[in-house]
């Protein structure tokens, strides 16, 4: 069967998604909104050289972000492999904060998904309460939206009560109207939330991509009454860039949507820079760096 | 994801971030701009310009007389011979020198705009001054190139202009009317609108900045009497941008006269959206065609044509974006519905509205809450509009979008041309053999597809029908400033 796209139009996107950058953010309204960047953050680290050591520091970090300001939130969730979410779940139990697990053959999912399926389990089972799976781009690509749309099926099931978040690696995708598509294939088939990118790709949430999946998510919400999430990850990195995706989410969605349990990013290096801009709009000037542990 | 304790929704507001007012000094009082100096008016009758969006005196502007006006038409035509015979690599020069200095006092421009004629100063930053510019750059090229723009013919200069502008877009206007006339060797009397004089003053400051010849450019500001002057006097060719009534009560007085004139007028133009649409962006780009500038825009997607298919969707989607628009103090940054510019023009949008609800027609504005004081009217939409409806034929010049449907192609292209006016279309669909077949068998001026009031100053504008004739920007927009010869 051929696939029938909804036309989204490029330019008309990123103008608009750079207008609502263009958004003055100040004083209060900035120290509110870095207090609910904060809050939506789902605290990444996905690297070879992750160890138990690093993730229980980046656990505490994600419980505490800052001890000397108590009305800073703590994070999301933490983002880690497979491998590392039982250390993960030790360290952040009671807390409040989520465990995420990438799972699914993370980057690429170029696995069977009989392992993907397994691996989900293995993650739930260890503790992970929510997973962040990669579609299938060598389906999706190849045309195959059955066999994308059977494999987050799959997942969903695998996951349990786990919640899914269904990455979609925007930027290996053609154009907007493909990135519309599957938004839409993807909550069909089961996500709880979708999310733009992994991390790994040439680029990440650009604010065009993340209005194009919250206009998705506002149509099935007219149309349905269903409520899905937005993930944005990937280059949200700075106050600046996060505050954006706030205001994105605000006048597509409206406040409702300003919480964690609807919109979150996905970020390692940006609640450093949040925590310093927040430093800043109480001292007048900026810190060191080295005023800010990384973990 | 319920597995994240749910705090409460928040509420989640910008502060105020207004750009601040001390970033330009206006002067209590502003003379006539005559042979390169400020001068009183003879009569000395001053008159203030006020913030529409306060009420607040801005400051005091003279209003030229009959002699002023003479006045400074002597000095343009005694200014003409010298300019018109400068080598055009120098008077290119000169408009580059202009160009430079708009965008040097860009944002001291961008306020006075904002303050005396109440549009958000996010558009008076962004569009305005940066466009203004942009005229005077491309026009100082064009300076020494003119032979390009007429084949190889021979051609002269025009000599004296007669320049009136209007209220809507105050220094871009002007930039519209003087850059090219001043490229083509002409010498220029401009007459700003009663109600926006200051950024033509301050870009008559700028023009003795730059040390232009006196009398090149002369800037009489005043009421309607003054333009009316203006064009019926010893000028070799009037460019006029306002209505559609001024506009053919000067076509009666010049009729006869061999002087040459171009007219800018109204519209009533027509938005298109077909079923094949990215809707999302056709929202944007209606909100872009009615709400830019609060609709004090000729060329303003005031006529949305919807096809039935898509109506209710469309409909649905432009309300709930019609709702976020942030009305209000217009030197906030975050502003993006100002002030309407006149308590005149106030008048005329609320009784036309009344006239539409008063038709049968269902309107919906937006419940925003407005300022106290100043002049402001929320963005409004009515639907079950009859094509024969006041509010679906004539101009409102405001926040105001007639909603009608079709069915068909054709009926889109009879519905967008039954009218009097020919300005601006806008045409929506993903089929690009369709927007074409439509541009073509649209009569107006101008025709953007997938997008809307965009402006260029290399782009043609000017209309069909009532909408005027004669073609401002980019090299037809030379044309109309010059005596073209044979080969």
């Amino acid at each position: 069967m051929s696939r029938s796209l909804t036309p989204v139009n490029r330019v008309g996107v990123d103008e608009r998604a750079a207008a609502l950058g263009r958004r003055s953010i100040k004083t209060t309204a900035k120290r509110e909104g870095i207090r609910i960047a904060t809050s939506m953050i789902d605290l990444t680290t996905l690297e070879g050289s992750d160890t138990p050591g690093k993730v229980r520091h980046l656990c505490a970090k994600a419980v505490c972000p800052d001890p000397s300001r108590p009305e800073i939130p703590s994070v999301a969730a933490v983002c880690v492999y497979p491998a590392l979410v039982g250390v993960a779940a030790e360290a952040l139990r009671g807390s409040g904060v989520a465990v995420a697990s990438v799972a699914t053959g993370f980057p690429a999912g170029q696995t069977s998904l009989a392992v993907k399926v397994q691996e989900t389990r293995e993650a739930v089972a260890a503790g992970a309460t929510e997973i962040d799976m990669v579609i299938s781009r060598e389906a999706y690509l190849a045309g195959d939206d059955a066999r994308v749309a059977r494999e987050i099926a799959a997942v969903k099931e695998a996951c349990g009560d786990a919640h899914l978040k269904v990455i979609l690696e925007t930027a290996e995708l053609p154009t907007y109207a493909h990135v519309r598509h599957a938004s839409e294939l993807a909550i069909t088939a089961g996500a709880d939330v979708i999310k733009t990118s992994t991390g790994k790709a040439s680029s990440g949430a650009t604010p065009g991509v993340v209005l194009v999946m919250l206009e998705v998510v506002r149509d099935h919400l007219w149309r349905t009454g269903r409520v899905v999430g937005v993930k944005a990850a990937g280059g949200v990195s700075n106050t600046k860039a996060a505050l954006h995706m706030l205001v994105l989410v605000k006048e597509t969605l409206g406040d409702d949507w300003l919480t964690p349990d609807r919109f979150r990013i996905g970020a390692s290096s940006l609640l450093n820079d949040l925590l310093m801009q927040y430093a800043k709009l109480d001292g007048g000037h900026y810190g060191r760096a080295e005023d800010f542990s990384k973990e | 994801m319920a597995t994240v304790t749910p705090r409460a929704a928040l509420q989640w507001d910008y502060a105020p971030a207004p750009e601040s007012r001390d970033a330009a000094s206006l002067r209590e009082s502003y003379d006539l701009f005559i042979n390169g100096a400020f001068v009183a008016p003879t009569d000395g009758t001053r008159v203030q310009t006020i913030n529409p969006a306060t009420e607040e005196p801005l400051a005091s502007v003279a209003f030229a007389g009959a002699g002023d006006v003479a006045a400074a038409v002597a000095a343009a035509r005694d200014a003409a011979p010298r300019w018109a015979a400068l080598p055009a690599l120098e008077r290119g020069k000169y408009l580059f020198r202009i160009a430079r200095l708009i965008q040097e006092r860009s944002r001291e421009l961008a306020i006075v705009e904002t303050l005396d004629g109440g549009k958000p100063i996010r558009e008076s930053r962004d569009v305005d001054i940066p466009l203004a510019a942009a005229h005077f750059f491309s026009y100082a090229g064009w300076a020494d190139k003119l032979g390009y723009a007429v084949g190889g013919r021979s051609f002269a200069p025009r000599g004296v202009v007669g320049q009136v502008v209007p209220w809507n877009f105050p220094l871009l206007m002007a930039a519209w009317k003087l850059a090219p006339a001043l490229a083509c060797g002409n010498t220029a009397v401009l007459k700003p609108a009663e109600t926006t004089p200051l950024s033509a003053l301050l870009l008559a400051e700028i023009v003795q900045e730059a040390d232009l010849p006196p009398g090149v450019v002369n800037v009489v500001t005043g009421d309607g009497g003054a333009g009316a002057a203006l064009v019926r006097s010893d000028v070799d060719k009037v460019a006029f941008t306002g209505s559609t009534a001024v506009g053919k009560e000067i076509q009666r007085a010049l009729a006869g006269t061999g002087r040459g004139l171009t007219l800018e007028l109204g519209g009533k133009s027509a938005n298109i959206v077909f079923e094949d649409a990215a809707l999302d962006q056709a929202v944007e780009g209606i909100i872009e065609g009615i709400f830019f500038n609060q609709g004090h825009v000729c060329c303003a997607g005031s006529r949305l044509l919807l096809q039935e298919s898509v109506a209710e969707e469309v409909v649905r989607r432009l309300w709930a974006r019609m709702e976020r628009l942030r009305v209000g103090d217009p030197l906030d940054k975050n502003t993006d519905v100002g002030a309407i510019n006149s308590a005149a023009q106030l008048d005329r949008i609320s009784s036309l509205v009344a006239e539409g609800e008063r038709e049968g027609a269902t309107r919906r504005s937006i419940s925003c809450a407005l300022p106290e004081t100043g002049y402001w009217f929320p963005p409004t939409l009515f639907l079950d509009v009859a094509p024969a409806n006041r509010i679906a034929v004539e101009e409102i010049f405001g926040p105001v979008v007639s909603v009608t449907t079709f069915r068909t192609p054709a009926e889109a292209v009879e519905r967008a041309n039954n009218s009097a006016y020919g300005l601006a279309a806008g045409v929506w669909t993903d089929n690009g053999s369709k927007a074409f077949q439509l541009a073509g068998a649209l009569r107006a001026g101008v025709v953007w597809q997938n997008t809307y009031n965009k402006f260029d100053p290399t782009a043609a504008f000017g209309g069909y029908k009532e909408s005027g004739f004669g073609r401002e920007g980019g090299p037809s927009g030379l044309l109309p400033y010059l005596e073209v010869g044979s080969a």
